[in-house]
């Protein structure tokens, strides 16, 4: 990747990053973990990747994203706040009675949410729809979707999977946001999903293996996945849930908690440490 | 006497989704492995690029179809409403229902008249978990006619909505040259001042002959068919309560939850009547012939003339 391009979106993911500890910090509620994991993936998608405009979100010949692991509503907020599709200070509002940052994404209330989601496992099959809309039409536009390591243990995944196989979706990628942990615990522990390549492999799909926090392998993975003919893709991305902030990365009990004042303070300056650092980086 | 014509909803389906398609380019049609029984095979056949089977996974099917409809296409979602409903009841509440979809669920084999297939396929309980969804509409018609004016008016209806067929061929009553379908309307069929049967489905045809029986016999009953579940024409049962003082609800689906649950929130607020529910009662179905099992069950219009005498003491 182009060092340019990369530093950019570094700093990015950092104000995303904070976007996320500000929406969940006042909400007292949330789910942090996940949504910092998966920062650097959605960051170069809507910053970088996809074919979308704050001008016009419903414009029918964009790219769409469809967050099949919908509790991580706070990083797709903050990195649709972050392009332009709504003002950044509104990621405060995030679950309160009177906002439209619902807890899980819903479709027509946000700007640049594609499809509404929470329950899991049901957003691949929405990406499996929009997909084979696309076919039809001998539309250009790609969708993108992510699940959880864990979200795959619902049935309806593998549903999905085999259906957009059967289809040649080679359209739609589906990153899966590995991380090793779910609400219980382990996810070798709760239900081991493993071996999620293989599974997807066997189920007819082009298999893409990276590290989910260096932009070099997400830009590698996505281009590889435009090259595919014939197959949907499957970018399974290894990351850190609570990734960039010391007391939450790899801890199942921030999958769903918010941070007091005082660990909201911890967590904003260490990502302020990373921004500072990533700006004098480029002067 | 002219021979009575006899044809299962779920043929008129699949005979209207081809009309459909003629007047709606954005159509397109998911199965879920039953495209022969559902008749979405008759729209296969004549435009196989519009169909796409999904094999034997209903859940993904609504998913797929809620993806299609959020890209701009009308679609219609074909399996049995055990499957469809009911296997797949919180993908249709939260792909479907919650952001408010154009999908349109065709639900056919609903009811005990499923027959021999005994009570894992017999599905009595699918309107109850349909209409409890917000934004969507539940169509039950009556006959071919209605069928497939029903389907035809999905074109133009923005929305999910759960239309249910059957698989027992029922009689024509409607003359398709002169039938107007108008969405969330009840239908009077039949005036009279004693007491009022709303039915639905294919009930409609049995309240129909049992208002012959009951006028030979002195018994002058309003029928009223109640193709739009959801929404309820509250005015068309409100005016029957008031002129005919007693309501009966004829439905093949269970007493909890079904149209008769619907017609009483109506009148409980508005205009409280005695209600007499013929429908199942609070238990499962098992094989056998339709016909047999619809007797068996008392969804017939013997029964129904049973009911309706000992309600009115007449």
């Amino acid at each position: 990747m182009d060092n340019q391009l990369k530093r950019k979106l570094q700093i990015d993911a950092v104000n995303v990053r904070m976007g996320i500890i500000e929406g969940v910090y006042n909400a007292k509620c949330g789910h942090p973990g996940g949504s910092l994991g998966l920062t650097d993936t959605l960051t170069y998608l809507y910053m970088a990747r996809m074919n979308v405009s704050p001008d016009n979100p419903n414009e029918p010949s964009r790219d769409r994203f469809v967050l099949s692991k919908g509790h991580n509503a706070p990083v797709l907020y903050s990195v649709l706040a972050h392009r332009g599709f709504f003002p950044v200070d509104e990621l405060k509002t995030l679950r309160r009675i009177d906002s439209r940052l619902q807890g899980h994404p819903v479709m027509g209330k946000v700007p640049g949410v594609d499809f509404s989601t929470g329950s899991l496992g049901q957003g691949i099959s929405a990406a499996c729809g929009m997909a084979l809309a696309g076919k039809l039409d001998n539309a250009s536009y790609r969708v993108y979707t992510a699940l959880g390591d864990g979200e795959i243990q619902e049935g309806q995944v593998w549903e999905a999977a085999m259906f957009a196989a059967h289809y040649g979706l080679d359209n739609l990628v589906a990153v899966i946001d590995n991380n090793n942990l779910q609400i219980d615990g382990k996810i070798t522990e709760v239900m081991s999903p493993y071996p999620i390549d293989e599974k997807f492999k066997a189920f007819g799909w082009h298999v893409i293996c990276i590290d989910g926090h260096n932009f070099d392998e997400i830009e590698a993975a996505f281009n590889e996945a435009e090259t595919v003919s014939g197959k949907p893709v499957a970018i399974i991305q290894k990351t850190i849930k609570g990734k960039n902030v010391s007391f939450m990365e790899d801890k199942a009990a921030w999958h769903g908690a918010a941070p007091n004042e005082e660990q909201y303070n911890i967590a904003m300056s260490e990502l302020q440490v990373i921004l500072d650092e990533l700006q004098k980086g480029g002067e | 006497m002219a021979d009575i014509i006899k044809k299962a909803t779920r043929e008129s389906y699949g005979e209207a989704l081809v009309e459909l398609y003629k007047i709606c380019p954005e159509l397109v049609v998911l199965d879920a492995d039953v495209a022969e029984a559902t008749k979405t095979i008759t729209f296969r056949k004549a435009y196989p690029d519009r169909h796409f089977d999904c094999g034997i996974q209903e859940q993904n099917m609504m998913g797929v179809a809620a993806g299609l409809a959020s890209a701009g296409k009308l679609v219609f979602a074909s399996s049995f409403a055990m499957f469809a409903a009911g296997r797949a009841f919180e993908i249709v509440r939260n792909s479907i229902g919650y952001p408010n979809l154009n999908v349109k669920i065709g639900a056919t084999h609903a009811g005990i008249s499923v027959g021999e297939d005994g009570a894992s396929h017999q599905c009595n309980e699918d309107i109850a978990l349909m209409r409890v969804i917000p934004n969507m509409t539940v169509i039950s018609p009556a006959d071919d006619v209605e069928a497939k004016a029903a389907v035809l008016a999905m074109a133009t209806h923005k929305g999910p909505a759960y239309l249910r067929f059957g698989r027992l061929a029922v009689p024509v009553y409607n003359d398709s040259a002169t039938y107007k379908f108008e969405l969330g309307k009840g239908v009077q069929l039949r005036d009279g001042g004693d007491v009022t049967i709303i039915a639905t489905g294919l009930m409609v045809s049995e309240a129909l002959a049992a208002y012959d029986e009951l006028a030979k016999q002195g018994i002058n009953a309003r029928i009223i068919n109640i193709h739009t579940i959801k929404p309820i024409d509250k005015d068309i049962i409100i005016k029957a309560a008031k002129e005919t003082g007693k309501i009966i609800v004829v439905e093949e689906h269970s007493v909890i939850g079904g149209l008769g649950s619907a017609v009483c929130d109506v009148l409980s607020e508005s205009c409280p009547v005695p209600v007499k529910k013929i429908g199942v009662n609070d238990v499962f179905g098992h094989s056998g012939p339709a016909v047999d099992l619809l007797k068996e069950f008392g969804l017939c219009a013997e029964n129904i003339v049973k009911v309706t005498k000992e309600f009115t003491g007449k």
